[in-house]
């Protein structure tokens, strides 16, 4: 049984099979992102275990095809299981294990990537400097006590919670938070524009006016979810009202409990720094009497107390800054120019592709080298 | 005669290339287009030759780089372009624009038949009209465009383009330009008078003003138009309009020589006084020649580039060795299959000074666009069969050079269509070193899988219809579309991480997904399953042959396929047209397969004649090489 299990899994043939079936299911991938748009064709297919039909709703849904994790996984058991068994150190195999050992570094490297990379976005106008960077795709409800005037005291609580619903307790709040509703994607209608049997939730701040509407979920390339929440805030001394939090509703809302003053958003989930950055000058060239862009670059001033760092950088096309761990991309601009997106990618693997890349072509050379070299010896032995 | 044949082919192949370097000279008593036609401007953010803007101006409008005339005449693009902008009223009569969407021409009210050229004259009460209907179409995704949609969008885009060529030079309905513009020099300095006194409240001539406002209008139209830069500025790259530096005279009370020089230019050429057109391109190249060094160098030789035609040139050559190659099997081996190779050498050479003058153009590595891909992906399979060519001299690897060197051209011919092929690079592509390595091993194992494939199909085409693929044949067959396998793994697998490597310098991501990065990953998949398929004895010559072609599958949907999904980074490119042209492709290589698959038996190298006894049979049908076998115990 387990010797059967151990043929199975170090076999030759179920590499093939995992390597037709990732074949399968990149094509299919790819197709659909033709409908679904990239980023949700990848958490469908590639970032998950199962390709589930139908593909979205909370019903019923069955399996149809392993995803990228279950091929990819399988994959790299199979890998490194059979190098286990077979291995034996012969300089004619030299070849074939260094190939394999790359890919193995890459296979895992890319789960890594997977699991821990972060990505971000900081946006800034000409002028701003920011000290955290915020996640487009994620949503987090900001309770924000303001007395202080030198600092402002943050507690952020993330979209997950939000979306359990119930009461949420936090020491650093001197009340609790019940969820009424939650919307992951929503529209907003002024309540006096909006037909009868729609009511608004909250009776506090200037959600008090509008209602919300639940709409399916956003599945465009560029379209964002509009994640929306009622929320009622419970002092000792008993209800404070019911809120509405969206990110809709633009400035946050203020009250205030426990004898200080508190701010509440609906805002991009937020990364902070131990240090900041200055937008000083975006520049956006284009080849002259045409629109094609040229270059983009970003001016900054990056500044650190803690490592007495304070310095101008470039980023532009193609030339990244990469610092503590950071790196920060030109990713995009608006506003006729006036605000300036950076990508901000937080990821402990990313050098586990270049060891790859060289381990792997290090080993196909020697291999084909070798195929080649006793190819042409054996043509030279032949008659002419 | 069998001794000659080859060098015979190669001189009378050699003569021709030679004659299409001899460069073009210009009828006497006509204009000198030649000279007009290396005059250098500023068209998509790159200097080029009057010459390069007349045929790709003319084959987006018109499809074609030469114009019949409805008399039977043919004119050159460039003579289509000097009357386009020096003598439009001419022009307007030329059949130039396609149309051949029977509901645009039922728009204006036109029957479907045989002509689909049609004049801006005959096009003009219509204007209006397909304005308003491209418009609206252009405000759909591509994809979403419907036949009728994208045929008036491209025929509104081509009137556009035509409007903006004629005011490039000169206001279109412009007459004796060189006298309008000494009026209007002679009217700067009094009208600048009367502005100042006007600020100083004194009393000023209000119809001097209004004479140079005039002009400004008329000057600021054209400046908005202009399609083409034609001034260089002394100060560094900025070239400008005509219009731009007429409307700047107002300020440093002088018109710019150029400008003046294509005054006289245009009005020697309207009033049909071509010597003196021609003294005026000669004094304007000589200023050229001397102010701007470079780009008149550059220009001249993008000129004598497109005379040249590279590609057409080698695309015939590379024909006739195929043919020569296929007929080296058939009888008469040696001296065909020499000259095959002689002339695939020749091809080359023209193919490779080809690639060169794009990279000097451009000043890039090879590969930057999807044209250029294509002509690439020729060049590199045409050297990698040449080499197997010369290790095993049976005509399989001249026969493979000639056939895939002949449908690259062919594809980068089509691909052609939609423009400058030289244009410039989008901000992120501005880099050479991943040009350079990424881009240059993908194309590179794109090659080499096209080529495996190719090698595929003439081991079953000759194996199923011929009984010409005999045991040593199908040997050295098998051992060529493995080596070539091997290889395409190396380039595909190191281009593809490259390319990861790339997007992680640029947006911090290895992996994204996009569908060009799947089409990459696919063919690396392809090659390794195919190499563990042969390495663990799951296929042997056939199955080997089956896969390489459905590696032809793999490749042409990574290399178009993803490009026709129009969504992801890459999309640099949607080919409606294409579409039919890939599927057409993928049914031929599935029907291969399945000709493949028959029983060998049905094979006619493989059926045995009927007095052959029983118990060969068995022993002529399983081939499989030692070298391979020897593989399959060792794993």
């Amino acid at each position: 049984m387990l010797r059967a299990f151990i043929n199975a899994i170090t076999s030759l043939k179920l590499t093939i099979v995992c390597l037709v079936a990732g074949m399968a299911l990149i094509f299919a991938g790819t197709i659909a992102q033709v409908h679904v748009g990239i980023w949700e064709a990848q958490q469908r297919y590639f970032q998950s275990w199962f390709v589930w039909w139908p593909g979205e709703g909370s019903g019923f849904r069955i399996p149809i095809f392993p995803g990228g994790h279950f091929i990819g996984g399988v994959l790299l058991i199979n890998l490194i299981a059979a190098h286990a068994k077979r291995f034996q150190w012969n300089w004619r195999k030299l070849g074939i294990h260094l190939t394999h050992a790359g890919l193995i570094i890459m296979l895992a490297g890319g789960l890594f990537t997977d699991l821990f990379a972060v990505e971000s976005h900081m946006r800034l106008n000409i002028g701003d400097t920011k000290n955290f960077s915020e996640d487009p795709r994620r949503m987090e409800m900001a309770v924000i006590e303001t007395s202080d005037p030198e600092f402002d005291q943050v507690t952020a609580i993330p979209e997950a919670v939000l979306r359990r619903g119930g009461t949420i307790e936090h020491s650093s709040l001197p009340f609790r938070i019940t969820v009424r509703n939650f919307y992951q994607n929503s529209r907003l209608k002024m309540a006096s524009e909006a037909g009868a049997g729609l009511k608004p939730i909250a009776n506090q701040g200037p959600g008090a006016q509008v209602v919300v509407e639940p709409v399916p979920r956003a599945t465009g390339v560029n379209d964002r979810d509009l994640v929306t929440a009622a929320i009622e805030i419970i002092t000792p001394e008993g209800s404070r009202g019911t809120w509405l939090v969206s990110d809709a509703l633009g400035a946050p809302q203020t009250f205030s409990a426990g004898g200080r003053t508190w701010q509440l958003a609906m805002r991009p989930a937020r990364y902070y720094k131990p240090y900041s950055v200055t937008l000083q000058k975006f520049t956006h060239e284009k080849y002259p009497g045409t629109e094609i862009p040229k270059n983009f670059a970003s001016r900054i001033t990056l500044i650190d107390e803690d490592k007495a760092v304070n310095r101008n950088v470039l980023v532009y096309m193609n030339h990244p800054l990469r610092y503590r761990g950071d790196t920060y991309y030109q990713a995009g601009f608006e506003q006729d120019d006036r605000t300036s997106i950076l990508q901000v990618v937080r990821n402990p693997s990313f050098l586990a592709p270049y060891v790859a890349c060289i381990v792997v072509a290090a080993g196909l050379l020697v291999q084909f080298g070798y195929h080649l070299v006793g190819f042409s010896r054996r043509r030279r032995a032949l008659p002419a | 005669m069998k001794r000659y044949f080859p060098w015979l082919a190669l001189l009378f192949a050699g003569a021709w290339i030679l004659a299409a370097l001899i460069p073009p000279r210009q009828r006497s008593d006509g204009p000198d287009l030649v000279s007009f036609g290396k005059l250098p401007v500023l068209v998509g953010g790159r200097i080029k030759p009057f010459d390069t803007v007349a045929r790709n101006s003319l084959l987006i409008i018109h499809g074609k780089q030469t114009v019949a005339l409805n008399n039977g005449e043919t004119i050159s693009a460039i003579q289509w372009l000097a009357d386009l902008v020096f003598n439009p009223a001419v022009a307007d009569g030329y059949p130039v624009f396609v149309i051949q969407n029977a509901e645009v021409l039922g728009l204006f009210g036109w029957e479907q038949s045989d002509r689909k050229y049609f004049s801006f004259n005959e096009l003009s009460p219509f204007l209006r009209q397909i304005d308003e209907q491209g418009e609206q179409s252009d405000k759909l995704e591509s994809v979403q465009r419907s036949a009728y949609q994208s045929a008036v969008l491209n025929l509104r885009n081509a009137l556009i383009l035509c409007q903006k060529l004629k005011n490039s030079l000169r206001p279109e309905d412009a007459h004796d330009f060189s006298r309008e513009l000494a009026t209007y020099a002679a009217a700067i300095a009094p009208a600048a008078e009367a502005a100042s006194q006007r600020e100083k409240g004194q009393t000023f001539d209000k119809s001097k003003l209004e004479a140079v406002a005039t002009f400004m209008d008329r000057y600021e139209t054209i400046a908005n138009q202009a399609y083409m830069l034609t001034v260089p500025s002394p100060a560094g790259p900025q070239w400008q309009p005509v219009g731009a530096v007429l409307m700047e005279a107002l300020r440093t009370d002088e018109i710019h020589p150029v400008v003046q020089a294509y005054a006289q230019i245009g009005d020697a050429y309207q009033a049909g006084n071509y010597r003196a057109f021609s003294e005026q391109v000669t004094k304007l190249q000589n200023w050229f020649a001397k102010d701007q060094e470079r780009a008149t160098k550059r220009a001249a030789f993008e000129f004598f580039f497109n005379h040249v035609d590279p590609f057409t040139h080698s695309m015939y050559l590379y024909v006739l060795a195929f043919l020569f190659a296929c007929g080296s099997w058939l009888g008469w081996s040696r001296p065909l299959n020499r000259a095959a190779f002689y002339l695939l050498l020749l091809s080359l050479a023209v193919h490779t000074f080809g690639l060169v003058s794009r990279m000097y153009l451009q000043e890039r590595p090879p590969v930057t666009n999807l044209y250029s891909s294509a002509i690439f992906i020729g060049w590199g399979a045409v050297i990698v069969s040449l080499i197997l060519e010369r290790i095993f001299r049976d005509g399989i690897g001249a026969a493979c050079a000639g056939a895939i060197g002949f449908i690259t051209l062919i594809i980068a011919h089509h691909l052609a269509g939609s423009g400058d092929t030289l244009e410039m690079l989008q901000a992120v592509l501005d880099t050479n070193i991943w040009l350079a390595t990424h881009v240059v091993a993908i194309t590179t194992g794109y090659s080499a899988m096209f080529l495996a494939g190719m090698l595929a199909m003439i081991y079953i085409v000759r194996g199923v219809f011929t009984p010409s693929l005999k045991k040593e044949t199908a040997d050295s067959l098998s051992r060529m579309t493995y080596g070539v396998v091997c290889f395409a793994t190396l380039f595909s697998f190191v281009g593809t991480v490259l390319g990861g490597i790339w997007a992680d310098q640029s947006w911090g991501r290895f992996w994204g997904w996009d569908p060009k990065e799947n089409g990459a990953v696919l063919i690396v998949l392809w090659c390794a399953v195919i190499l563990h398929a042969r390495w663990g004895g799951f296929v042997r010559q056939r199955g080997l042959m089956i896969m390489a072609i459905f590696g032809n599958i793999v490749t042409s949907f990574s290399w178009f396929g993803v490009n026709m999904l129009g969504v992801g980074l890459h999309s640099y490119g949607f080919m409606q047209k294409a579409f039919p042209w890939l599927c057409g492709f993928i049914a031929s290589q599935l029907a291969l397969i399945v000709v493949a698959a028959m029983p060998l038996d049905r094979w006619r190298s493989f059926q045995i004649s009927a007095s052959s006894p029983r118990k060969d049979r068995g022993a002529e049908l399983k081939f499989i090489p030692p070298e391979l076998a020897a593989e399959t115990t060792g794993e």
